[in-house]
């Protein structure tokens, strides 16, 4: 499909979000802002133990404190449950998916485990009772380990099997062993993605309003997906689909961390109907980080086989994935979003993908920003850095060799990359950086023994998001659809509703999506009012994660566009009396060629709406609806650069310099996207260097609050130096592509590429993430 | 219960509150200011910063009885007359918000750090701020809301 060229006011210019005013001032929709009169709290009773079983919970003291109303164990909720929590993602047939009850009725499996819960008039009485909750535990051996989890005797997350193993996935394509066997050059690599906790600022909450004597309920929740825990809760609770309305209101961000469907809101839905109240339950931080996914925890192999000149032939990696205790929304499919880009932006002929998926006695992993894709860019660009080193070339020239540089291009693991043009950003940032001023630099510390070590790491990642073609979703078996939705409502005042099914938490859509439907139909800004995460408001929606609120839903709004103004064109040919033909249509006004009439989409709107003077057999209004299923993903792509100092004395490693150059096709808002790649690199950045969840020996999270799990400030991060290509997307109108995870893709490798150059002179080779100073300082003792 | 008298945001408040109950509690809970959120339970995030007779405190390490008598200002105390405090107004233009769960926090930081230092380096803005915490822009932004409002 070619980029339709339109004259534009609005896209292309970093307009102020209109999202701001709200937020700037405190009047502010999140879910712990609401109350309900007669509403009570709950408070959750959380394993202490990674793995035990439960003989009793006693809640008498509980049940008798202070404005309690009732209080439940696992078992007291069990006649509750229409289904278990849900997994949207079983991604074999054979794949173990034991039930994951929203309460643990026998044995807790992972440090958090809710194993009862306390009602009360407040949220402090709740937490008071729940503090007298006796739980009779027997505790039991556990492994956190993902490398431990599959020994023989390890102890099992779920006794009905007979190993931890959740599933095994594998796909290939060439043939692999031969070119290896073939191959001149080899490079075979261990990493290790550490366990990560998401850490949205706003915690969780759900807050659920019920009227009994219809079954009719209202959930409030800080969710990134109103519309999947809707469909998904209806099957946990029981409650009809047509009666349950879900209402993400202001989210304070989610990162993937709100694109689950959770205990708390089961939970709190079937008490509200037990017990014909309102609930509301918030998170605490602490509790968030047992009771909120993490992210990663994999264990990547990955072997590449290459030509004496470096011409990566074929590439072989395997996986061991933590999935956690249970499998949450789409915990197995997370590190295969990956599997299709262990290739990087290369051609490689030869393909070898496998992962065994784990349980472990952890809190359930699943999306954290990028998804599977941080994991493959990190795992390529490292083996690209080592082959590198094996062949003693310079990683920008092998990188050059190899890169793929015709497009639609179709990847050995079967998937078809749109548009890119991968020479172009690294051109770019190679400049931005003033490579050759930093190598030369890099050589003279090193000639002189400098206690401060310079490195310089490269990131020429790419990667698919926009999720997703229902076909291709069908393909790896998740279970629902790709699509995505829009409304155009032209109201006969002149104003526009407009109503996308994604579902915004931080992005900017209210002010991006108004941009594209300013320049459709020749509206100011502000006459446009972007609704979205109501399920009773947008019936139609499929929720914002992958990247695809703008590849699919924008697309879908833009399409939608086109049916209004058809419409509105065969009114205004009709009120004009010329033949639809004789219109000329420019930024929402149609005028009849070679004269001075013409009638707007506005006017066309009102006569839409009297319905006095419309063409026969015309339905009256001005509203149309776009289902958009995009028939491929989107593939940004670009070159990450990042200029590590380490203080070899201390191991101490400061970012001096981060420079990316994205192409994430045609732009709406700069601004917008620039935000998305800083925050986006921040957290990569944040990978790399700082953050870590660790459990200890019995299962313990030892980097259990804020306090010990190091969220960067302002203080620890550097500018980031942006600029951009652009090779628009050819599958959609406007030739867009999906921005928000790039940064959180690319920069773990740009940045881990810049330490182990910095220390290469020890003959290091590779530092787990996070390069902390410790790690760091060990690495160099060691080596000396 | 104990009673306690204080200012905030202008207006005069006198309510009984329990001895151990946060400040950022009786903002939010007892008087309705929700616009101070709460993102941690361990004083790290600065979400609830708001200022104490002038000064930037995390709501959550105080107790509501340690408000007696003093002056507080929350976010929802800025904007004067209708218009938005330049601080605000900063924010707004430098995209120095996404979510916007941390910026009531981040706001009030801001106010407190340019009544203190008119015109900080970058270096100071990003340690002055490294009590608060933002996951969605990276800081980049925020930097420079401080910086524009400084140069307002």
């Amino acid at each position: 499909m070619a980029v339709t060229k339109e004259r534009t006011t609005y896209i292309g210019t970093s307009v102020a979000r209109k999202e701001d005013a709200n937020l700037l001032t405190g009047q502010t929709r999140w879910v712990d802002n609401l109350t309900l009169p007669g509403m009570l709290w709950v408070s959750v009773v959380r394993s202490p133990h990674a793995h035990a079983r439960i003989k009793g919970v006693n809640m008498s003291k509980a049940a008798e404190a202070e404005g309690v109303v009732a209080a439940f164990s696992g078992t007291d909720l069990a006649e509750e449950w229409a289904g278990a929590l849900p997994c949207a993602w079983p991604v074999t047939e054979e794949m173990a998916n034991p039930p994951h009850w929203p309460l643990a009725k026998d044995k807790a499996r992972y440090v958090g485990d809710g194993v009862a819960v306390v009602i009360a008039e407040s949220r402090v009485l709740a937490k008071d009772a729940a503090e007298l909750v006796e739980v009779d535990y027997e505790p039991l051996p556990s492994v956190t380990d993902v490398t431990k989890a599959l020994d023989d005797g390890a102890p099992l997350v779920h006794d009905e099997l007979d190993s931890n193993r959740c599933y095994t996935w594998a796909l290939a394509a060439g043939e692999v062993d031969r070119l290896f066997a073939e191959a001149a050059v080899t490079v075979k690599e261990r990493y290790r993605q550490q366990r990560l906790i998401p850490n949205a600022i706003e915690p969780r909450g759900v807050l659920v309003d019920l009227t009994p004597a219809q079954g009719e309920f209202t959930m409030w929740s800080a969710t990134q997906v109103p519309h999947i825990a809707r469909v998904t809760l209806s099957g946990t609770t029981g409650i009809p689909e047509s009666k349950l309305r879900v209402v993400a209101p202001d989210v304070g961000g989610g990162f993937g961390s709100k694109l689950n469907v959770y205990a708390e809101e089961a939970l709190c839905l079937v008490l509200a109907r037990r017990l014909g109240r309102p609930i509301k339950w918030i998170e605490e931080r602490s509790e968030g980080y047992l009771a909120t996914i993490h992210g990663r925890d994999v264990i990547q192999e990955i072997e590449l086989a290459a030509t004496a000149e470096g011409k990566i032939t074929a590439v072989r990696t395997r996986l061991t994935a933590a999935m956690g205790a249970y499998l949450q929304l789409v915990t197995p499919g997370i590190p295969l979003l990956g599997a299709w880009l262990y290739g990087g932006c290369y051609g490689v002929e030869g393909y070898d993908f496998e992962c065994v998926g784990v349980f472990t006695h952890t809190t359930p992993t699943d999306a954290y920003r990028g998804a599977g894709r941080p994991e493959a860019t990190y795992a390529i660009e490292r083996a690209v850095d080592a082959l590198a080193r094996k062949l003693g070339q310079d990683p920008v020239d092998l990188r050059r060799l190899n890169f793929i540089k015709e497009f639609p291009a179709e990847l050995a693991s079967g998937l078809t990359v749109d548009s890119g043009d991968y020479d172009a950003s690294l051109d770019r940032a190679l400049e931005m950086v003033e490579y050759d001023a930093v190598r030369r630099e890099q050589a003279e510390r090193r000639e002189r023994g400098d206690s401060t070590q310079l490195g310089i790491g490269l990131s020429t990642y790419m990667e698919m998001c926009g999720l997703a073609p229902s076909r291709i979703l069908a393909a790896i078996r998740y279970g629902a659809g790709g699509w995505d939705a829009a409304t155009i409502r032209c109201l006969p005042t002149g104003t526009v509703q407009v109503l996308i099914g994604t579902s915004p938490h931080g992005q900017g859509h209210v002010t991006t999506f108004s941009q594209i439907i300013a320049d459709r139909l020749g509206m100011a800004i502000d006459e446009i009012e972007v609704l979205h995460g109501d399920t009773s408001v947008i019936p139609l929606g499929m929720d914002t994660y992958g990247s695809r609120s703008l590849a699919v839903g924008g697309v879908a709004l833009y399409n939608a566009a086109d049916k209004v103004i058809a419409k509105a064109k065969q009114i205004v040919a009709h009120g004009l009396e010329v033949a639809d033909y004789d219109l000329e249509y420019d930024a929402g006004r149609f005028t009849v060629r070679g004269t001075d009439r013409s009638m707007t989409v506005k006017e066309a709107a009102l006569a839409a709406w009297t319905a006095h003077n419309l063409p026969d057999g015309m339905e009256p209004g001005l509203e149309e609806t776009y289902v958009y299923d995009p028939p491929n993903f989107s593939w940004p792509g670009g070159c990450h650069v990042a200029v590590v100092e380490i203080d070899t004395e201390t191991g101490s490693v400061d970012l001096r310099r981060y420079v990316a150059v994205d192409d994430v096709g045609t732009v709406i808002n700069p601004m917008i996207v620039d935000g998305q790649i800083h925050g986006g690199i921040a957290q990569g950045v944040a990978q790399a260097l700082f953050e870590e969840a660790v459990y200890d020996e019995d299962g313990n999270l030892v980097t259990g609050s804020m306090v010990n799990y190091m969220v960067p400030s302002a203080a620890e991060l550097p500018n980031f130096e942006l600029d951009r290509t652009e090779s628009p997307s050819p599958t959609n109108p406007m030739g867009v592509k999906g921005v928000g995870e790039t940064g959180t893709i690319a920069s773990p490798a740009a940045v881990m590429n810049a330490v182990v150059d910095a220390l290469s002179p020890f003959g290091i080779t590779d530092i787990d993430m996070p390069a902390t100073p410790e790690r760091v300082w060990r690495a160099i003792e060691e080596a000396r | 219960m104990r009673r306690i008298a204080f200012t905030v945001n202008g207006t005069r408040h006198e309510l009984e509150v329990e001895p151990r109950e946060l400040l950022v509690y009786v903002l939010r809970e007892r008087l309705g200011l929700t616009g101070t959120t709460v993102g941690c339970d361990t004083s790290s995030c600065g979400a609830c910063t708001v200022l104490l007779d002038g000064e930037s405190v995390k709501s959550c390490t105080l107790l509501g009885v340690q408000a007696e008598d003093r002056d507080l200002t929350t976010v929802e105390g800025l904007a004067q007359n209708g218009s938005l405090h330049p601080v605000q107004e900063a924010f707004h233009a430098a995209h120095g918000l996404q979510c916007g769960y941390c910026t009531p926090g981040m706001v009030m930081a801001t106010v407190s750090l340019l009544s203190e230092n008119p015109r900080p380096s970058e270096a100071e803005i990003r340690l002055a701020l490294e009590g608060n915490l933002c996951r969605c822009t990276g800081y980049q932004n925020i930097v420079k809301a401080v910086q524009t409002a400084a140069a307002s």
